[in-house]
């Protein structure tokens, strides 16, 4: 199993490097797992190369799980009722 | 049940609706397979269901609500074009039609209650409809990514409709990201408008990883909202990422019924759809002035509830039912300006009273050329004047278009070509005729005769039709129409045509007239209306017993009508009755013969001669033509001495001439026609009786019939 974790903000401004590097990162293993612990930032570009991977290793049968979500994902996927859509764990973290 | 007198009256005007609308409903349904709108078409005839469904539902006629239920839900998938307009469809719905109207009569007996052996027909009627009503329906289905998400924004406008009031769609601008805005921003700031109870993202034109570019917008949104703000300001959210982005905001499904309401509730003055939509705020002024900007822009001419419709402003439902409120607001208007409701029976008590009036002005102005007062003359003229005046007019109160009447054909047209198995339609000309309402109370059962033996007798089987090089599909006319104060009604059919030999053979061999002579063809056609007579050898269910045409004929003559026959072998017949405008009041020429004195209808007389001195034939040369006579003295038996110069009136009718002999000349007059007792029912010769201004009784000739017996006498002398 290979993880990654991101960092920094996951928007428009990010989004051609992020995707090249989300590409990358789904063909390393069959079970993956993407750590947004450290996303600081998340807009609708951000949201949609989400469902890009996500779709992306459904069709390829692989897993892939997103980890650790931080306040501003999980405030976007709350906004958009994706969070029961991408089905990944959610833990909320203590201080908040 | 107990009801009370209000409730009974409130019963009373349910019912006459009601039969309207199912009037209606029928001729609607039988026009809908022709319907060049079928969709207006399929309206109306919703909207008639629906107003019984409801008025039913107020008077807690169960029965009704729920019979009439299930119809209204067939026309409304009808009408949402689940279902096409079928003739057999039609046929399973017309005899529903029937029922409730029996349903209606129940009612108007004083029947409340459901009636069980009416619930069993009703309920055999309702499973002939169960082809057509609710199949399982298929929605379609979206291609998303996340099979989830279809599913869940398929169920939440039902799930969470309870608490929002508004369905937004959110479809952004591809741009918007580099333009410097994002999507989510805006629906963050929905909230501060209200909640936002649930939304669903659509990632459906998410193209595959190669070709997706990171910094497109792809996403599209789905919102419930719960706001009390108005569209408007929904609206005005979106302001600055409109330009190129698809944004519809609807009303949600179940906040429809309100507006719908809302729309019904208006009371605008302006009938125009865009401003009823404006006023209940379901569209914006902008989605307005864009739609009608469309409708200015479109090549072909289409109506600006379409196109909000297709601009996805506003649904369906919200639009039919402003267009609803404008029709009514625009019938509203048209009968306030031109109708009012009266009694039948009030309507003829003033015809009573104009008659009198015309008999009692006519003994004024008799007593007034008495006296040398020329003042009292004057004032004499005038109010006669005044009188006829009055009663033309209360006479034109009870002219209705004989349309009504027409239109019942097109369900016999219908049903008895089913029944035969002939391919006949039913084309009608001159429905908007006027003519007393009487007559046309009299006069259907003639006519429905007449069409029935049109189509049984007149129009010819299929085959038989193509082998004449005709169109398989037969057709019958009805057409009205006014000449010289009568109504002219004609029934015509193209099928093959009466056949002169054959009815010429029958009279002979019934001895109506002796062998060897060979009358008109007018007067051979004429002899169908003899009783009894028919050359039918095969008796159908509906027609050829011989019976039913010299009914016809006497129903007609009793409305002082007559009727023709034009046929031409192969092409068709045409039937056609002529029949005074009125029955009450008629001018009338007065002529004296001994004592007495007798009416000719003024529309018969041709003119006025006098008698030849060399009078000892039966008959005058007039302008070169013969003119027979009937001496009136001689036919009334009339003794006492005979004046010096007689006269002739000149009659015509049917295109035959005759000369009445008559003493006197007495002039025109206004005649108020009163019925001949039952035992003069017999008499021929006299249509019915008046009294004149001195008061005497003054008998009407009955010119047709007299004129008529002259010509059989011609013939068998």
């Amino acid at each position: 199993m290979q993880t990654l974790a991101l960092d920094g903000e996951l928007t428009i401004y990010t989004a051609i490097e992020q995707k090249t590097a989300l590409l990358d990162f789904l063909t390393s293993d069959n079970e993956l797992e993407l750590n947004l612990a450290n996303v600081s930032e998340m807009d609708t570009a951000g949201l949609q190369l989400l469902i890009l991977v996500k779709r992306e290793a459904s069709q390829n049968s692989k897993i892939l799980r997103f980890v650790m979500h931080s306040k501003a994902v999980l405030d976007v996927l709350e906004l958009t009722r994706m969070t029961s859509a991408f089905g990944d764990q959610i833990v909320l973290s203590a201080k908040e | 049940m107990n009801i009370d007198e209000d409730m009974q009256e409130a019963l009373k005007i349910f019912t006459v609706e009601c039969n309207e609308l199912l009037e209606e409903m029928e001729a609607c349904l039988l026009g809908l397979e022709t319907s060049t709108e079928p969709s207006q078409t399929i309206n109306s005839i919703f909207r008639a269901a629906h107003t019984i469904k409801g008025t039913a539902g107020l008077f807690g006629l169960d029965h009704i609500v729920k019979f009439t239920h299930v119809i209204e839900s067939l026309l409304d998938r009808l009408r949402n074009g689940e279902l096409s307009v079928t003739s057999e469809l039609i046929t399973a719905l017309l005899p529903c039609c029937d029922h409730l109207s029996r349903l209606i009569l129940e009612v108007i007996n004083g029947s409340l209650e459901e009636n069980p052996e009416a619930t069993e027909c009703g309920n055999r009627l309702l499973d002939a409809l169960l082809p057509y009503q609710q199949t399982t329906a298929t929605t379609e289905s979206h291609i998303t990514v996340l099979p989830e998400t279809t599913e869940r924004v398929e169920t939440l406008a039902e799930k969470h409709s309870g608490y929002g009031n508004w369905l937004l769609f959110l479809q952004f601008n591809e741009n918007c990201l580099r333009d410097g805005m994002d999507p989510l921003s805006f629906i963050h700031y929905l909230t501060t408008l209200g909640e936002i109870v649930d939304l669903a993202t659509f990632s459906y034109t998410l193209p595959d990883v190669i070709s997706m570019n990171p910094e497109l917008s792809y996403l599209a949104f789905e919102i419930i909202l719960k706001t009390d703000a108005d569209k408007e300001a929904i609206e005005n959210v979106f302001e600055f990422i409109r330009e190129g982005s698809n944004i519809h905001i609807l009303p949600l499904e179940n906040r429809i019924p309100y507006y719908v309401e809302l729309i019904n509730s208006l009371t605008e003055e302006d009938a125009q759809l865009g401003s009823l939509l404006l006023k209940s705020g379901v569209i914006t002024p902008r989605e307005l002035e864009e739609g009608l900007k469309a409708q200015q822009a479109a090549q072909s001419p289409c109506r600006i509830g379409e196109i909000l419709v297709e601009q996805r402003v506003v649904q369906q439902p919200l639009i039919n039912a402003a267009l609803e409120k404008q029709q009514q607001i625009k019938d509203n208007k048209a009968k306030e300006g031109q109708y009012i409701r009266v009694e039948a029976d009030r309507l003829d008590r003033l015809i009573n009273l104009v008659g009198e009036l015309v008999i009692s002005s006519a003994a004024a102005k008799l007593k007034g050329m008495q006296t040398t007062d020329i003042s009292l003359q004057e004032a004499n003229t005038s109010v006669v004047s005044l009188v006829e005046e009055v009663r033309d007019s209360a006479l034109q109160l009870r002219m209705v278009s004989i349309g009504t009447t027409f239109n019942r054909f097109h369900r016999v047209a219908h049903d008895v070509s089913k029944e035969l198995g002939k391919d006949i339609k039913l084309v009608i000309n001159g429905a908007e005729t006027e003519v007393d309402k009487s007559v046309v109370e009299k006069i259907g059962d003639p006519l429905l005769h007449l069409v029935r033996n049109a189509m049984d007798h007149g129009i010819e089987r299929a085959e038989l039709r193509t082998e004449r090089g005709k169109p398989q599909q037969g057709t019958i006319r009805l057409n009205a129409y006014h000449s010289s104060g009568n109504i002219v009604i004609e029934v015509s059919d193209d099928g093959g045509g009466l056949n002169r030999d054959k009815i010429l053979a029958k009279a002979v061999e019934r001895g109506l007239i002796p062998a060897g002579i060979v009358p008109s063809d007018q007067d051979i056609y004429a002899f169908i209306f003899e009783p009894g007579f028919s050359t039918v050898e095969h008796l159908s269910n509906l027609s050829g017993r011989g019976v039913g045409m010299d009914v016809v004929k006497r129903n007609i003559t009793e409305l002082r009508g007559s009727i023709f026959i034009d046929s031409q072998a192969g092409q068709g017949t045409t039937l056609r009755i002529q029949l005074p405008l009125t029955l009450a009041i008629i001018d009338g020429f007065l002529a004296g013969v001994g004592d007495a004195s007798y009416v000719i209808p003024l529309d018969k007389v041709v003119e006025c001669v006098a008698l030849p001195s060399d009078d000892h034939h039966d008959f005058m040369e007039l302008r070169g033509e013969v003119l027979p006579f009937i001496r009136l003295r001689k036919l009334f038996n009339k003794n006492g001495a005979t004046v010096r110069r007689q006269n002739v009136i000149v009659v015509e009718h049917a295109g035959l001439k005759a000369g009445l002999v008559v003493d006197r000349l007495m002039g025109e007059l206004q005649t108020v026609i009163k019925p001949l007792g039952c035992l003069f029912e017999h008499v021929q010769g006299v249509s019915g009786s008046t009294i004149l201004g001195s008061g005497e009784v003054a008998l009407i000739l009955d010119v047709p019939t007299l004129v008529q017996q002259q010509e059989y006498r011609q013939i068998f002398n």
